[in-house]
């Protein structure tokens, strides 16, 4: 042990001693992280709590959207899917689609423009397809992701693809 | 390079900079008395503690409340919804009992080992500025949770700055933000208690320490009768600060077990068409002079019992406030013994008005 190196030479250490001083300083160590971790805990646990809550929040599967079905040709609806913001769809020629609207390359909300026929994101110009979410120009990485739509006489009901 | 030439000329690079040597040269010379009432010491470092424990706890709270007309509902939600935000709460108010004990237990020893003395005026002065500053905080911290107890105990309390005649109501009225304690009150006393009692607070406390690096620790009238030689003290580096740091171990520990054990309570929601709970009373550093009120309000009905039970008290503050400028002598002669009277009044009508408070709780 380092200990032993602060010793002068002339103090002899018994091997019984160095063992009793070593196994000391383990205990004395151990407990003190054992006791710092009993305080750590609750108050990790305590910030965490809100992130736990969206946690149980995103293993949503299904959102049923009320009266959605309403939604007139050519306009959008912006909704949460869990935690996070979602758009729904009704394009003029009647199809429906369903995207996160989450821009995928720095995470800003991203919007429908129905006079351009596109997804554009305000931050860094990315652009959309409004039909396969595919990312067409700007800074983008990866597509925009595509729910399952069900259209019914109460309502849209949007799920994980 | 080994790793130890680069840490000493790191170490010589920040030296050069900051002074540290100089620090350390003053830490090494740094003594603290040693003697049979040397275990006194250490309550002023307790109180720094619990307030650094208070300063924790309090931003750790500060993450979920919500001050006006959510109070409620937020502080619900860090005690019933939040994982351990009970047990924060519950840390949160005994320390700030806790604290304002050790205050008070380190005021009295100061008192009764006259460290109030020449050179040490503003020590006490200061000393008594930071409990005043503290009973504030509870006041004010008192209030957030606007539950039942805290409404009422809240609106009594305004009455006391609302019987001071002609300017009282206005200041009531300004303190209360309206006529009624309301959610304007929450957020007001909100804003005095993270902000304007910090701001007030930490120069304060950092003022109060420096005199006591300046003076260092006052020896009783009985230990400065010895001659030198007889003195005993000991290095504040490393032994006295590992001895205050094993009392600040001992302090969490207890405070943890009290918060746990005994986890604070949050009432029903306030309302001012309900009738005060019946047994409602002051905390118990408000139950002494809440009781001599009371008494003098016996002896001196009306109006001129609580504007006489002010004055009264108010002489009486004063009076412990200005020890140093009257009880000033070295020497523990008659006038000595006359403080230490004072002080033993003080200690006991203290200690029987609030026993008083406690047993005529209906």
């Amino acid at each position: 042990m380092s200990e032993n190196n602060n010793l002068p030479a002339n103090i002899v250490v018994e091997p019984g001693e160095t063992l009793t001083r070593r196994f000391f300083m383990t205990a004395a160590g151990a407990a003190g992280l054992l006791y710092t971790a009993a305080l750590a805990y609750p108050i990790y646990r305590y910030l965490a709590s809100p992130e736990e809550m969206a946690m149980n929040a995103t293993a949503v599967t299904e959102v049923t959207l009320k009266d959605a079905q309403k939604l007139a040709p050519g306009s959008v609806l912006m909704f949460k899917f869990g935690t996070a913001p979602a758009m729904l769809i009704h394009h003029e020629d009647g199809r429906w689609i369903s995207l996160t609207a989450v821009c995928t390359h720095l995470g800003c909300t991203v919007q429908y423009e129905p006079q351009a026929d596109r997804i554009h994101c305000a931050c860094h110009g990315g652009v959309y397809d409004p039909y396969t979410g595919a990312n067409v120009s700007g800074p983008p990485p990866r597509p925009l992701k595509l729910f399952k739509v069900a259209v019914s006489d109460a309502g849209v009901q949007v799920s994980r693809a | 390079m080994t790793s130890k030439h680069l840490s000493e000329s790191l170490y010589g690079w920040v030296d050069e900079r900051l002074g540290l040597s100089e620090l350390a040269a003053f830490a090494r010379h740094k003594k603290v008395p040693v003697h049979s009432q040397s275990f006194w010491y250490y309550w002023g470092g307790i109180s720094l503690f619990l307030f650094l424990v208070q300063c924790f706890t309090g931003v750790l709270l500060l993450v979920y409340f919500r001050p006006g007309a959510e109070a409620y509902e937020s502080v619900r939600q860090i005690t019933f919804v939040m994982h351990f935000g009970w047990l924060i709460r519950s840390a949160h108010a005994w320390a700030a009992n806790l604290m304002i004990f050790a205050i008070m237990v380190h005021m009295f020893s100061v008192f009764f080992m006259k460290a109030y003395r020449k050179p040490r005026e503003f020590g006490w002065l200061s000393g008594m500025a930071l409990l005043g500053v503290a009973t504030v905080f509870g006041f004010s911290g008192y209030l957030m949770p606007m539950d039942e107890l805290s409404y009422f105990a809240t609106k009594v309390g305004l009455e006391i700055p609302a019987s001071i005649p002609i300017v009282g109501t206005a200041i009531a009225n300004m303190l209360r933000g309206g006529p009624e304690v309301s959610e304007f009150t929450v957020q007001r006393f909100f804003a005095l208690h993270v902000v304007v009692l910090p701001a007030l607070f930490l120069p304060l406390l950092g003022f109060h320490l420096w005199l006591v690096q300046r003076h260092g620790n006052a020896a009783p009238p009985s230990e400065e009768a010895k001659p030198a030689s007889e003195r005993k003290s000991e290095p504040f580096m490393p032994n006295f600060l590992r001895k205050d740091l094993a009392m600040w171990l001992i302090s969490l520990n207890i405070l943890a077990l009290l918060a746990s054990v005994f986890p604070w309570s949050l009432g029903k929601q306030f309302d001012p068409l309900s009738p005060a709970p019946v047994g409602i009373h002051p905390e118990w550093y408000f139950m002494s002079p809440f009781e001599m009120l009371k008494m003098i309000g016996v002896v001196l009905p009306g109006v001129w019992g609580e504007i006489g039970g002010i004055l009264i008290f108010s002489a009486g503050i004063l009076l412990w406030l200005l020890i140093p400028f009257y009880d000033n002598s070295s020497e523990s002669g008659r006038r000595g013994r006359r403080a230490h009277y004072f002080g033993l009044f003080a200690v006991i009508s203290l200690l029987a008005t609030t026993v008083i408070g406690y047993w005529t709780i209906r």
